[in-house]
């Protein structure tokens, strides 16, 4: 390696003040001006920042956006969630592959282009969508890549295509993307007019207590999936014992058809970093961290700038809207394409500079987060609701919703759809409704909160949108009547078996052995007790594993295997002679007739 | 009423399993007013001399003949039972699972360093049966009934398995029969 490439590792390094802790974004620095975090780099950086080579490189080699070997100067990531399938992103796929002349996982021979496949990358409402570096190139057609690919040729830089102009703020000159928003219902809480700054200074006028007692009374749940009591959780985090709190917005939105966090980025930037201040005076926290998935990097300059205009403000900073003793900052960390970093625990590691795996617990965030310190973790969309309670009062939000679910659900619906995009909705909704407002009636099934959720039938599309029924972190996915159903739930596991950290056996193991009787059933090799080993298999997992990603998993399965029993039946058949069908002897003895240089004598063809 | 009868075989395993079933001692004289012995290492029959009602099979499948022998068992056992870590997992055999057949042969008759094997060929002879690519649990090949885990599986739990499946009584092992860590 040059003195000069050294030097500039060194800086970086020192950027970031060689501190440990912020190893992802001295890794994720490297990889942007090397195209790799080579072994060579990774002893640069444990020495600048007193770590080691190994613990560098167990982050490099944990995240599917950094890279040991050398990549592209332009790396394409095309996203082929089961959605994108739906609207041909194997056609899209075709034509890149040819168009470059690679297979994917493959760089051309000039070293300029690399071509993978990257999971939901959220844009499911404008799919089949594509990474170009950081660059988000939605709903492509073969024709249009075709076009990217010769642009590319003739210059390196993405961000010089031209994809189409989006709405909202991602014409900003700091987003500059052709990302559309698509919010096609508003709703009483977030997408509507609101007093920008009234909810901080009504918070301000209030004890810390009476903060946390506001959003308690208010029955506010997360949004994030886990739908915990946001109240209790700011009230464990300002109880627990430690010298510093933190706040942490989860930002990572990576579960399979989700994407109204990338919205309420652009366009309700103010409702969140409002939120995180109150959430910061309300837990007695200085520090709040936003924590923006690798995905979608291409917003961090322009929340960089929201960020600053709020210090300019006095909104952040020390002393806020001259309350003395109240300081408060905020920074972004960006993730680097990881599923699993949306679990609390593993996005802590994350934001500690470690590879993403989950924390055993207890302790839990709120009683050792962040740096050992008491950490809220928190979903964008409840902060931006947390805002709008201080705003409006702990009645109003009541009066929203159902009885026991207050407020309103902001979902990203697509899939089968007419009009697929972001759906502010009052918790209590019925699925039916929904289907009808998107124009899918005719729906042969619902994904309801994404693949850790639940497919459902068409007999339960009257059941409702809330935390006592049908809770969500806002994924709806729709299945026409032509779908094939067992398809996406195998691409599901595929998906699961991939982003698993690998810590523990159950899911690290249970969900290759639940992929693979999947397909020896779906090959027709499958016999009925294969139906009852799949369920119990599942149990299993979701019982034994360590944290809320195997806990969920075998979901795609278990769900239908109750709700579509039919096609798996339809599958599976009585072995009658007692033989595994599955068993192929005439391969099982390949390799040894070879070495033997003669054929079997019990089992010719 | 003729004698229900009981079949045993083993496949790739080290035989330690069929001296757990000799291991229930003065039991098998009991055991032999209740079932006759058909094909088994035990009194070397090769070949069935009728339906069983039971086949206990220990190892797994590693080569050609241990999977014809198996399918022989099935055609021939009403139940057939996985005993021991071996036939139910693949077990010790396994182990050469993480490597291609090749070089586990190779290094047993090319490069090992004690090999002395002047032809520098892999045996062929038609006697010695092939070997699979891999190590295969049974239940891989043909469909198993019941699994006794243990490596081996205890002379108590073989025995309380086959009173209670020739008495037609649900097996109820203590747990420290099933307890291995
Ligand atoms: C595998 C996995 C992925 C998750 N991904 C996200 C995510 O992308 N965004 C999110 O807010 N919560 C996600 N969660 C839930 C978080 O662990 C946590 O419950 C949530 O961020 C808490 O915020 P809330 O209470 O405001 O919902 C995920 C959980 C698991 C197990
Ligand atoms: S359940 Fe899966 S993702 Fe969670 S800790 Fe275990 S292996 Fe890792
Ligand atoms: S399970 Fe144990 S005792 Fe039985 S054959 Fe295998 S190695 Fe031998």
């Amino acid at each position: 390696m040059s003195d000069s490439l050294q030097q500039k590792i060194q800086e970086i390094c020192q950027s970031s003040n060689n501190d440990r802790v912020r190893m992802m974004d001295i890794v994720q620095g490297v990889q942007k001006e090397l195209g790799c975090v080579s072994s060579e780099a990774m002893s640069i950086i444990a020495k600048a920042t007193k770590s080691h080579h190994v613990e560098v490189e167990s982050v490099v080699s944990f995240y599917s956006f950094l890279s040991k070997e050398q990549k592209g100067k332009t790396v394409i990531r095309l996203c082929n969630d089961t959605v994108d399938r739906m609207k041909g992103c194997e056609k899209v796929a075709e034509a890149l592959s040819s168009e470059l002349g690679i297979g994917f996982s493959e760089t051309t021979a000039d070293g300029k282009i690399t071509l993978e496949y990257t999971p939901c990358i959220g844009m499911c409402d404008q799919a089949p969508a594509a990474l170009i570096n950081d660059v988000v190139a939605p709903s492509l057609t073969v024709e249009k890549v075709k076009e990217i690919v010769q642009n590319l040729k003739k210059d390196a830089d993405p961000s010089k295509l031209s994809l189409g102009i989006g709405d909202g703020n991602n014409v900003d000159s700091l987003v500059r993307s052709a990302v559309k928003n698509n919010i096609l219902k508003t709703g009483d809480v977030i997408f509507t007019d609101n007093e920008s700054g009234k909810g901080l200074e009504n918070a301000l006028a209030l004890k810390p207590e009476e903060v946390v007692e506001a959003v308690k009374v208010s029955k506010l749940r997360g949004r994030g999936g886990a739908g915990f009591p946001t109240g209790l959780k700011w009230q464990f985090t300002r109880s627990a014992e430690g010298k510093e709190k933190f706040v942490i917005c989860n930002a990572d939105e990576g579960e399979p058809g989700t994407f109204k966090d990338r919205v309420l980025l652009t366009e309700k930037f103010d409702l969140l970093f409002e939120g995180m201040t109150i959430a910061g005076y309300a837990i007695g926290a200085a520090t709040g961290i936003l924590y923006l998935r690798g995905e979608y990097v291409y917003l961090k300059k322009f929340l960089e700038a929201k960020l600053q205009e709020r210090r300019d403000q006095g909104l952040l900073g020390d002393s806020i809207k001259g309350k003395d003793g109240f300081n408060f900052d905020i920074r972004i960390q960006s993730g680097s394409g990881a599923y699993i970093c949306g679990e609390e625990s593993a996005l802590i590691s994350s934001c500690e500079g470690l590879r993403g795996d989950p924390k055993t617990r207890p302790p839990f965030p709120a009683q050792k987060g962040y740096l050992a310190s008491p950490t809220s973790v928190n979903n964008v969309e409840t902060l931006c609701s947390a805002t709008r309670i201080l705003e409006k009062g702990s009645d109003w939000f009541l009066s929203i919703g159902s009885r026991e679910s207050s407020g309103t659900k902001v979902l990203s619906i697509s899939g089968y759809c007419k009009n697929p995009g972001i759906y502010e909705v009052p918790f209590g909704t019925k699925v039916f409704d929904l289907l009808k407002e998107v124009g899918a009636e005719d729906a042969k099934a619902v994904l309801v909160a994404g693949p850790s959720g639940q497919f459902i039938a068409p007999n339960e599309f009257s059941r409702v949108i809330c935390f006592s029924d049908l809770g969500t972190g806002g994924a709806i996915i729709v299945f026409g009547p032509k779908c094939d159903l067992l398809k996406a739930v195998h691409e599901y596991m595929e998906f699961f078996v991939e982003e698993s950290c690998g810590y523990c056996t159950p899911c690290r193991v249970g969900n290759v052995l639940l992929k693979k009787k999947l397909e020896e059933i779906m090959e027709g090799n499958g016999q009925p007790a294969d139906l009852d080993y799949l369920q119990s298999l599942g149990e299993s997992v979701k019982k034994s594993s360590r944290c809320g990603l195997g806990q969920t998993s075998p979901n795609p399965i278990l769900t239908t295997l109750k709700n579509f029993k039919p096609l798996y039946e339809a599958l599976v058949k009585v072995s009658e002679d007692g033989m595994q069908p599955t068993f192929d002897i005439r391969a099982a003895l390949g390799d040894a007739e070879q070495a033997a240089e003669r054929k079997s004598v019990l089992y010719t063809d | 009423m003729a004698k229900p009868k009981i079949a045993t075989a083993s496949l790739a395993g080290c035989f330690g399993c069929h001296m757990s079933i000799l291991d229930i001692d003065e039991r098998i004289l009991k055991l032999i007013e209740l079932v006759d012995f058909d094909k088994s290492p035990i009194d070397d029959l090769k070949k069935f001399t009728g339906r069983c009602l039971v086949g206990l099979i220990e190892g797994g499948c590693a080569n050609e003949e241990n999977v014809h022998n198996l399918k022989y068992f099935r055609e021939n056992c009403d139940i057939l039972i996985s005993l021991g870590d071996c036939a139910i997992s693949g077990g010790l055999p396994a182990m050469r699972n993480s490597m291609p057949l090749k070089e586990c042969l190779d290094e047993a008759y090319l490069n090992g360093p004690t090999v002395y094997n002047p032809s520098g060929k892999i045996p062929s002879d038609k006697e010695i049966p092939l070997c699979l690519d891999r190590v295969y649990p049974c239940h891989e090949i043909v469909k198993m009934d019941y699994y006794l885990p243990g490596c081996p599986p205890s002379a108590d739990t073989i025995w309380e398995a086959l009173v209670a499946l020739l008495n037609n009584k649900p097996l109820d092992l203590p747990y420290e029969l099933i307890k291995y860590d």
